[in-house]
């Protein structure tokens, strides 16, 4: 099966900062794959440089087979890949329906005249489809909730002829049932044989509803690994990027040998934090 | 399940007026009529004479007004349209006026209307490619068109007044559609009509209109999903520059001479029409439906006043009040039509 899209060492430098070193990485339709990494590790980065907001320093995205060089976001989006940002791109004082067409507007009749009758009832349909049932489309944005407002993102991405779904964080503002919904959406939206990037920074989230994960640390891969290969763990300790945890050990042992008592209760302290968020986690 | 519908639909009534941005100034425009129509009503306020009266100054101010309002909603201002009625008055009159060019008025606006779309794409070209604000950039247009517009009158005329086009203007048809009037009303109140409606159907029915909504609401998130904004925002500005342009001619043409100080303060008193109106400043909402009618409230005041036993001089005290009282009223139920959930 060939793959959705591919990025082949994909590179990006700002200047002189390395922000993506060779990132290899291939989304299947039909897959969610959870893009990890702490704040920092590129992930933005290489989303930008996969919806054409960034243009990659080195290496090739391949997509359906063919490599290609996106100029704007506008092409991307043509192409079929559709990106919901953490800021979604959406006018809270808009009507949903309005701001479900902003710039994709059907044209009917002669005068090829916007028809609010038209675009309110696709937009009811299309929110109803995946389980959200608005009873006015003409309502502001402003008056849904955060994670309505995700759904509705991903609504329109799924019906503009997305066939793939980068999100932006869409979890990470939401409360707990908030997120429950959202990530339904996402499942949803790969069982219509969408190829889904997910990105975030909650395991938790990742973990119930991906198939694939890379994980990302300082702009490099640690790979991709399937859910069977995997434990919910080790992606945690990956991105926290285990090693870097290990070095502040030892620099807190050194501490401790020249000033035991403070830095004692200091170690004990960070280890303490550590053991309850591993607590929390698992 | 249809009880819930009967339900929804009764709520949804309430909720859709409430969502109107025009809902304030209708109000506004009630409460000025019957206080004119009390306080004045027996000195002849509600006369045909009065009517048409404040239909005229209504009608110019409401032109650009409409104009304005769509730019202030697509996010951006236009200081400048007060001087471009003085300067495109001008030189509506010099190229007409037989001492001077002496083409046909028609021609002569036609060349006025070409030269100050090309300031509005300036002015909109300025805005995007500096970044700078609007206000900023349109407030030095406002005085560089001032300025050569004094400068050139008294270059080529020696007076700040160039007058005499009524023979022109009788022999020209096409200048009819500006000096003219018909059904009793004059052409200016007809133009009102129909730029009222043309801009309305264009914000509420076209895709252009809905581009105008998300480069005022937020350019980023609108150049996101393919929204032209630099395309849509410049054509704004050309706009207002038309539309200062049109009144321009009204003026010049019914009156048959043009002064430099014509249009002077406009520019602020169509603000203050799009923002009784229900235009935000910010961009992202209002109505070109409300920015006429807050024009009909100023020009129903400005000579509404007139039939009362108030001094014209506390006109502006007024106006100032009712920009104050439409803002937190606007702003009110704006904050409401949010609070209403499905």
């Amino acid at each position: 099966m060939t793959p959705l899209v591919e990025l082949r060492k994909v590179s990006k430098y700002f200047g002189p900062v390395v922000s993506l070193k060779d990132i290899d990485m291939k989304i299947y339709a039909g897959e969610v794959h959870c893009l990890l990494g702490d704040n920092g590790a590129g992930k933005s980065t290489l989303i930008k440089t996969l919806s054409g907001v960034h243009k990659p320093s080195e290496g090739q995205i391949v997509f359906e087979g063919q490599e290609v060089s996106f100029s704007s976001p506008r092409e991307a989006l043509n192409r079929g890949i559709a990106t919901v940002y953490q800021d979604l791109a959406m006018l809270p004082l808009m009507s949903i329906s309005r701001n479900f067409f902003l710039g994709r507007e059907p044209r009917v009749g002669p005068l090829r005249l916007y028809d609010g009758n038209y675009t309110a009832n696709v937009a009811r349909e299309e929110l109803r489809k995946i389980g959200i049932d608005i009873r006015d489309p003409d309502q502001p944005v402003g008056t849904l909730s955060g994670g309505e407002r995700q759904s509705v993102a991903i609504a329109r991405a799924v019906y503009f002829g997305a066939k793939v779904l980068i999100l932006d964080e869409p979890t990470s503002a939401l409360g707990v049932k908030e997120a429950a919904v959202v990530l339904k959406y996402v499942v949803q939206a790969k069982t219509r044989g969408l190829g889904v990037i997910f990105i975030t920074h909650n395991v938790h989230h990742a973990w119930a509803v991906g198939d694939t994960f890379t994980v990302l640390n300082r702009g490099k891969s640690y790979g991709t690994f399937a859910k069977a290969d995997t434990a919910r763990e080790k992606l945690l300790q990956m991105m926290a990027g285990g090693e870097e945890l290990e070095a502040l050990a030892v620099e807190l042992d050194l501490i401790s040998k020249k000033d035991p008592t403070s830095a004692g209760r200091m170690e004990h302290g960070v280890a303490e934090e550590l053991h309850r968020e591993g607590g929390s986690s698992a | 399940m249809v009880a819930h519908d009967e339900r929804l639909q009764s709520l949804s009534i309430w909720k859709r007026l409430l969502l109107r941005p025009e809902l304030g100034s209708i109000a506004g425009l009630i409460v000025v009529f019957l206080f004119f129509a009390i306080t004045a009503g027996g000195n002849g306020f509600l006369t045909w004479l009065s009517v048409r009266n404040y239909l005229e100054v209504a009608a110019q101010l409401g032109i650009l007004a409409a104009a304005v309002a769509l730019l202030m909603i697509g996010g951006e201002f236009d200081l400048s349209v007060g001087s471009m009625i003085g300067i495109a008055g001008i030189t509506i009159a010099v190229l007409s006026s037989p001492d001077y060019v002496h083409l046909p008025p028609s021609l002569a606006v036609l060349i006025t209307l070409v030269f100050s779309l090309g300031i509005g794409y300036i002015n909109g070209w300025l805005v995007m490619r500096t970044g700078l604000p609007s206000f900023i950039v349109t407030l030095a247009m406002m005085f560089i068109l001032a300025g050569l517009n004094i400068g050139f009158t008294k270059l080529i005329t020696n007076l700040t007044i160039v007058s005499g086009l009524q023979d022109v203007v009788a022999k020209d048809p096409v200048a009819g559609l500006f000096a003219g009037s018909w059904l009793g009303l004059p052409a200016s109140v007809w133009w009102w009509l129909v730029v009222t409606i043309v801009l309305s159907m264009v914000l509420l029915r076209t895709s252009f209109g809905n581009w105008v909504f998300g480069a005022g609401g937020d350019p980023n998130a609108a150049r996101n999903v393919g929204v032209p904004v630099r395309r849509v925002k410049i054509s704004l500005f050309m706009l207002t520059a038309a539309a200062a342009t049109v009144v321009a001619a009204i003026q010049t043409l019914s009156i048959g001479s043009a002064n430099v100080l014509n249009g002077q303060g406009k520019e602020l008193e169509a603000v203050a029409a799009s923002v009784i109106g229900g235009c935000l400043l910010t961009g992202g909402y209002g109505s070109v439906i409300g920015a006429s009618i807050g024009s009909l409230i100023l020009g129903m005041v400005q000579q509404g006043i007139v039939y009362t036993n108030i001094d014209t001089d506390w006109y502006k005290v007024l106006v100032g009040g009712m920009i104050l009282g439409a803002v937190i009223l606007n702003n009110y139920l704006r904050r409401k039509s949010l609070e209403v959930r499905r």
